[in-house]
Formats: C-alpha cells, sequence, structure tokens
C-alpha cells in the first residue's frame, strides 16, 4: 500500500539513520525520525500507535513514565484510538528513545503518520458536533419563543407580538439552518445529480420548505410558522450522524493501526553495517535486511547470517516454529522467532507468496456481493413514497377541495414534515452504538459496523483451526508427570527467552517464578546458565545430550529436555490446544440448524480427530487459500450466507469472500485488516456473542422501523387532511426521536444469555 | 410587555454564552478521547517532581 508510507521516509537524516544491531534491543531497530513533526515553537512532535493498550491503567503508567523524562515536556495517550502524542526537545532525545523507553515500560509502540487520517480524519467530526452546538441552540431558544406562541394562540396574543415573535424565530433559526443543513443539502444535491434518491433528499426538502413556508407566513402576517419544527428535525437528525460517524471513525481508526503495525518498513543493512530504513514497495532482489527478533520477514529470501527460528502459522496453519540458520529458506509474512538474522532478498514485491495471497484477496473481495444496508433499503421506498403522498396532498386539496394553491402547498409541506424520517435516521446509529461498545465490553471490536446487519443473517459458520479452533500457541500436556521443583527451575530458566516452548512453561508454572540471571541462549537450540556452580540446561534433544533410547517417547507433540547434572532429564511436552469452548460454540450454532465446518491448511491427521472431538462433520484439509475461496463460493452459492472465522495470512482471501468474517486479536495483520471483528481472549465464547448482538441489534433496528411506520400511519392521515399545527409537528417530531432512541438503549440491559 | 425588550436579550445572550463555551471545548480538542475521561480523574497528581510544568490541558 504505497499511499501508507510517508514520503520524507524514505530518505531518512544519516544521523538516526545509524542504530547498533547489539545493543539496540530487539523488536526496536525500526527507525521513527522520519515520522517526527516539527511544531512551530521548536518542540518535536510523534505520534504512535500502542499495540498492547488495553487498560485504563496503561494511560496512567505510560504518560507517567514518558513525563518522568526531563527532554518530554508533554505526552498524552488517546484511550480512544490507541495513540501517543509525545512532544520533546529533539535535540536532548532521539525519537527511537521513545520507543525503547515504551518497550522497557512493557508496550509494543509504532510511528504512525497523522497525515494518514487528517485527508478523512477528524475534521468532519469536529464540523459535526459544531453543527449540532449551533441547532441545539438554535432550538432551545426558538422552543422558548415557541412556546409563549403556543400559548398565545389559546390566550390572547396579539397579532403584533405574534409577528414580532415569528420574526425573531426567523432571525434565530434560519442561519442556524443555513449552517448546520449543509451536510444534507450537498448530500442530496449529489443524489439528485445522480439522478437517484437517498434519505437526505426528502429531509433537504421539508427542512427546505418548512423553513421557506414558515418565512412566507411571517412576511405575511399567518398564525402558523414551523421553525421549531425545522431545525429540531435537523437537531435530532444531526445527533444520528454524528453516533453514526463516531463508530465509524473508530473502525478505520482501528484499521490505520493495524496498517502502521503491519510490516510497512523493512531495515536494509549496507556493506558497512549500517542500518537504514526503507519501505517494503522498494525492496528489490539482492538487498541485505536486518530483522529483529518478532519482526515479520518483508520478503520472501535465504538467511545470509544468525540462527534462529521461523514461526509460518500464519502462511501454513503448523504452530510450531521451525529452526532456520544461514542458507535456509524463509517467506515474506512469517515471524522471526528467537535471534536477529539477516536476510538476502531473493523475491520482493509483486512475486512472493505474500502478495500471491493479497491478490487472492483482493479478487474475492470484489466477488463479494454488495450488501444493501436496512436503513438503505428502507429509504429506497421510503423516500419516494414520501414524496407521492406529499404531492397527492397538494393535487388532491387544489383538486378536490378546489383550496387555494397557498392552503394547498402549506398542507403537502406538512405532510413532508412529519414524515422526516427522524427515527430512521436515528434509529440505526443509535442502536449501533449500542451495540458496538456493548461488544467492545466482552472483547470483540467492530471494524465494520454494518457487518452487525450481516451477521444477524447468517446460517453458515466455517472455522480456521490453527490460532481459531486451537489457541494458537502451544501449552504443557505433561504437567502431571513433572515434578514441581523441576517444573519451577525450567520456568526460571525460560524466564530469559522469547521462544514459544519457554513462554508456554512460563506461563504453565505460573508468574511467581524469578528469573534467573545470567542465562545464556543459542537460538534453535536452547538456553544454558550456572547456578550454584551447577550447569543447567533447558533446550531440545541434542542440546541436552539425551540419549535415543528414549525415543519411545517421541509423539507428534514438541518438545523441550531440562538437563541438571546428575540427575535424568526431563521432558516437557507441548501440544496446540482446543479453546476450551470451542465444542460448547459449534453445539450452539449446529442446534440452530446452521451449516459448520472446518477449512484447514493443516494435515488431515490433525484435523480430522480435531473435528470429531468437537463435533463438526463438514471438514476439509490441505485448503491452500485458492481452496478456501472455492469452498466458500460452494456454500454461498448453495444459497448459505457465511462467517468465516481465521486468523491466518492463508484465511485472509477466504475472510474477504465471506459474508462476514471474524478475526481473533492473535491474528496475523493481515487477516486483521480484513476481518469485520477481532476478538481477544482465549475462549471462542465471543462468536456466540457477536451473534446474539447482532440479532438483538437486528430487532431493534426492526423495531423502530416498525415504531416509525406506525407514527407515519397515524400522522399522515392527518397532515394530509391539514390538522398539523406547528405544536403537533413539534411534539411529534420529538416523541418519536426519543422512542426510538430508548428502544435502542435496551439493547444495554438485554441479556446475553449463554449457550447450551 | 415591555420586560420582553430585557429579557428576551437576556435568555439570548445566555443561550450564546452556553454556545460559545461548547464551541470552545471542542476547539480544545475536549471532544478527542471520551474514553480515557471518565479515568483520568482518578489518577493521582504528579508533585514529584516540581521543575516541570504540569500537564495543562
Amino acid at each position: 500500500m504505497a499511499h501508507a508510507w510517508p514520503q520524507s521516509s524514505v530518505t531518512p537524516p544519516a544521523a538516526d539513520a545509524q542504530t547498533d544491531p547489539d545493543t539496540s534491543p530487539p523488536g526496536t531497530a525500526f527507525n521513527a525520525s522520519a515520522f517526527v513533526q516539527q511544531t512551530e515553537d521548536g518542540t518535536s512532535a510523534l505520534d504512535l500507535v500502542i499495540e498492547n493498550l488495553h487498560f485504563p491503567a496503561c494511560v496512567q503508567k505510560i504518560e507517567r513514565g514518558l513525563n518522568a523524562c526531563d527532554a518530554v515536556l508533554k505526552a498524552r495517550v488517546n484511550l480512544r484510538t490507541h495513540r501517543l502524542r509525545v512532544l520533546w526537545d529533539v535535540k536532548r532525545m532521539r525519537a527511537d528513545a521513545i520507543i525503547q523507553l515504551l518497550s522497557r515500560l512493557g508496550y509494543r509502540a509504532k510511528p504512525f503518520d497523522p497525515r494518514l487520517e487528517s485527508a478523512s480524519g477528524p475534521a468532519p467530526e469536529r464540523a459535526l458536533l459544531r453543527a449540532i452546538g449551533v441547532t441545539g441552540f438554535s432550538a432551545a431558544n426558538v422552543m422558548l419563543i415557541s412556546v409563549s406562541v403556543w400559548a398565545g394562540l389559546v390566550e390572547d396574543m396579539g397579532p403584533a407580538t405574534r409577528d414580532f415573535f415569528h420574526w425573531l424565530s426567523a432571525l434565530i433559526v434560519l442561519p442556524a439552518i443555513a449552517y448546520a443543513g449543509r451536510p444534507f443539502f450537498s448530500s442530496a444535491g449529489r443524489a439528485l445529480a445522480a439522478r437517484s434518491l437517498n434519505m437526505d433528499v426528502p429531509i433537504s426538502l421539508a427542512v427546505i420548505a418548512a423553513a421557506g413556508m414558515s418565512l412566507w407566513e411571517t412576511i405575511t402576517g399567518g398564525a402558523y410558522v414551523y421553525f421549531d419544527a425545522a431545525v429540531m428535525l435537523l437537531f435530532f437528525l444531526l445527533i444520528g450522524r454524528y453516533l453514526d460517524m463516531r463508530v465509524r471513525s473508530k473502525a478505520r481508526a482501528a484499521a490505520h493501526n493495524l496498517l502502521a503495525l503491519g510490516t510497512t518498513s523493512a531495515t536494509l543493512m549496507d556493506e558497512t553495517g549500517r542500518h537504514q530504513l526503507i519501505p517494503v514497495e522498494n525492496l528489490t532482489r539482492g538487498m541485505t535486511l536486518f530483522i529483529a527478533a518478532g519482526e515479520h520477514f518483508p520478503a520472501d529470501g535465504v538467511i545470509m547470517s544468525g540462527v534462529s527460528e521461523v514461526d509460518a502459522s500464519m502462511m501454513t496453519g503448523e504452530s510450531l516454529p521451525q529452526a532456520v540458520k544461514k542458507g535456509a529458506e524463509v517467506f515474506a509474512g512469517t515471524v522471526n522467532v528467537s535471534a536477529p538474522v539477516s536476510l538476502r532478498v531473493t523475491v520482493a514485491g509483486e512475486h512472493t507468496v505474500l502478495s500471491q495471497i493479497v491478490r487472492l484477496m483482493d479478487a474475492a473481495e470484489q466477488t463479494r456481493a454488495k450488501y444493501a444496508r436496512l436503513a438503505d433499503r428502507a429509504a429506497r421506498i421510503y423516500a419516494p413514497a414520501v414524496h407521492v403522498l406529499a404531492a397527492l396532498t397538494f393535487l388532491g386539496w387544489l383538486v378536490i377541495a378546489h383550496a387555494s394553491w397557498q392552503a394547498a402547498l402549506i398542507n403537502a409541506i406538512a405532510v413532508l414534515i412529519i414524515t422526516c424520517p427522524c427515527a430512521l435516521g436515528l434509529a440505526v446509529p443509535a442502536v449501533q452504538v449500542v451495540a458496538v461498545g456493548r461488544l467492545l465490553k466482552k472483547g470483540v471490536l467492530a471494524k465494520a459496523p454494518d457487518a452487525l446487519e450481516r451477521l444477524a443473517t447468517i446460517d453458515a459458520v466455517v472455522f480456521d483451526k490453527t490460532g481459531t479452533l486451537t489457541r494458537g500457541a502451544p501449552t504443557l500436556i505433561n504437567a502431571a508427570t513433572i515434578g514441581k521443583e523441576d517444573l519451577a527451575l525450567a520456568a526460571s530458566l525460560a524466564g530469559a527467552s522469547r521462544h514459544p516452548l519457554s513462554q508456554a512453561l512460563r506461563r504453565a508454572a505460573g508468574s511467581a517464578i524469578p528469573p534467573v540471571p545470567d542465562v545464556t541462549e543459542h537460538p534453535g537450540q536452547g538456553l544454558v546458565a550456572l547456578i550454584e556452580g551447577q550447569e543447567i540446561r533447558l533446550g531440545n534433544r541434542a542440546w541436552c545430550a539425551v540419549e535415543e533410547h528414549t525415543t519411545a517417547q517421541m509423539t507428534a507433540a514438541s518438545e523441550l529436555w531440562l538437563r541438571a547434572p546428575g540427575r535424568a532429564p526431563v521432558r516437557f511436552a507441548f501440544r496446540d490446544q482446543i479453546r476450551p469452548d470451542a465444542a460448547r460454540v459449534v453445539r450452539f450454532f449446529r442446534a440452530r440448524g446452521f451449516f459448520v465446518g472446518i477449512l484447514s491448511g493443516d494435515r488431515e491427521e490433525v484435523v480430522s480427530p480435531l473435528a470429531q472431538s468437537i463435533g463438526i462433520e463438514h471438514w476439509r484439509s490441505n485448503m491452500r487459500p485458492g481452496d478456501k475461496i472455492a469452498a466458500l463460493q460452494k456454500l454461498k452459492a448453495a444459497g448459505r450466507r457465511v462467517l468465516m472465522v481465521g486468523d491466518g495470512m492463508n484465511d485472509a482471501p477466504a475472510l474477504a469472500a465471506a459474508d462476514v468474517s471474524l478475526s481473533p486479536s492473535t491474528a496475523s495483520d493481515i487477516a486483521q485488516a480484513r476481518a469485520d471483528f477481532i476478538f481477544q481472549g482465549e475462549r471462542l465464547m465471543p462468536v456466540v456473542e457477536l451473534y446474539r448482538v447482532a440479532q438483538q441489534a437486528r430487532r431493534l433496528i426492526l423495531q423502530n422501523f416498525g415504531f416509525a411506520l406506525s407514527y407515519n400511519l397515524l400522522a399522515v392521515p392527518l397532515a394530509m387532511a391539514g390538522l398539523i399545527t406547528p405544536i403537533i409537528a413539534a411534539l411529534a417530531m420529538s416523541a418519536s426521536s426519543l422512542l426510538v432512541t430508548t428502544n435502542a438503549l435496551r439493547l444495554h440491559v438485554m441479556k446475553s444469555g449463554e449457550a447450551p | 410587555m415591555t420586560a420582553l425588550i430585557f429579557l428576551i436579550p437576556a435568555a439570548l445572550f445566555l443561550g450564546l454564552l452556553g454556545l460559545v463555551a461548547f464551541l470552545w471545548s471542542l476547539n480544545s480538542g475536549q471532544y478527542e478521547d471520551l474514553d480515557s475521561a471518565p479515568y483520568r480523574i482518578l489518577f493521582d497528581d504528579e508533585n514529584e517532581d516540581p521543575g516541570k510544568t504540569p500537564d495543562k490541558s
């Protein structure tokens, strides 16, 4: 994605381009200087995306940690967008030092270019809020006047006072409408220019007609003006639009964060060992790259130096890292696990396995049927109906009742005002805001709000295996046969390592194990430490010199060995385990008659027993990305609406091809970028929770449409009969808006229920 | 009725005051991050480092 790359970063300043591979901590080889902006008063500003920012307490920890530095003037975390803005003195502290400081605090941060978002960013959100403020002020003040006019209609307000009040109302309302109505007017204008109708056409027409007619009435000294109804209509609709935009901008921020966190840059190493950051797009064959531990390989290539392990689970579904050394071939998108290596690029750009997947994905996206949102479908019926009714009213009064054209026009406008889709404009966004907020509390991030609607109608669920039905991380499976001391000793050694098996060991031992100092890690082999003069080793079979006669114990699982002098070696076995509630989730969907299936890239012997154990009949193994798409297309051709749950890079095209898609938060960036929803945690239950919320949201939206319809059935005949007065219009307007909003809020208190 | 000459401008002035306050809070970025605002009040003040200017926003 070329647009994601800031222009200035292609040639970073030489002073900052140098990083010493031996001293820079793993994962921080990223050069941030290209993202630094200069402010007017001479300080520097840097925007960062914080990856693992989940709790409010993190805000304080980060801000304190940074503000404790003398060079930092101000650090402010935005919890909504998960971003951090730092203002500091660049002469006293390098940009990279900020990222290193954050990593010492325990947060992974990547620089972010705010220009990415400034094009379509918070500016329209502010403009909407400003418009809401203006219409709110105007509506409140015009009400003050309207109420006294309404009272005056029954009491004995003189026509002179009434006219004065009408003029005053016009003075307050007309500028507000001219200012705050622009988003609706311009949208309606665009629709009309394209010879189509959208919801903004009747809205604009009603507002302009009501304001125009009221002005006419004011000038001619009439009794009824609808200024209050017109501005209140705008006020409520703007609120609905703001809610909608907030959900969308949050989703967009999440998408942009993923983009920033993904591999969009590579660290180039020249002959003198100097490091330079270049965009992935500029990689060419033969370049030598430096890949820190924990980073993705940005291109296919051959390892030149260093010994490490590669996690290819995102590509192949294979869950355990494989050892690589000089001469080994690695693929773009896989993760370098244990130690820094240098890589000679053999294939870059268009021809990497990764970009083939991206191409498949884009193709799949295009075949995805365009889903018409409920509100749009409603508008398609509603907008013409409103116009026809208004026209009928005008003609009816003119032809049948032989009224004057002014009286006929007034009644037609009353129809437009009263049918104005307040409920429609507010109903859907209000429900979505509540639903998205509730999902967030359950650890589910909704990236595309309209995906909730799509999700409510699914009748097939397809899972990937590794990382989706399973945890995607190894778990110790023979803890029962291991002595407590051995486990504690092994875990204290493992504390020094970032290897997945070490981390699994630490998790199994609990958190209270103090790490041993002076552990040496030999990548691809194991760890060694001296404790009380004794050499303790933890690592693979060869590293711990375990004799071959123990091969009877060798199973499909992967293993670690612990060797202390004078004691028998201890074996730790690990396996990728099924998520504990996977079977329950499958039962939930099967009980509803859904098609439930597995599409896995893994081998048949692994997939088959797993599918049986959780009760899935339909499973396919050895699936390549293209096969997964084909399988989904077949399901869709059979009339199914498919939810795809997957995490790997090899799932990304399938995620794009399905009707709705969901990824765990441990998924590859590319899968997360494509998924409609992202869920966190060990459990699979959020899938069920998500489905329930989507259904409840859909029910509430339909109910709200029902309210809007019945309100119209009641009010439209009154309006056509010419019985609507300004007070009824104002009451009906606010009552219907309050009703749909209150109904949306019910989603907060609805029970989520438990799966069978 | 003469009271209206004072009351209407007074009402409009108060309303405008509210509008101006809202626009000011909007422009000073107070609506950018509504998620962390309820928690910030619970954070302890930092007074350990008197040489530093406190966070002004």
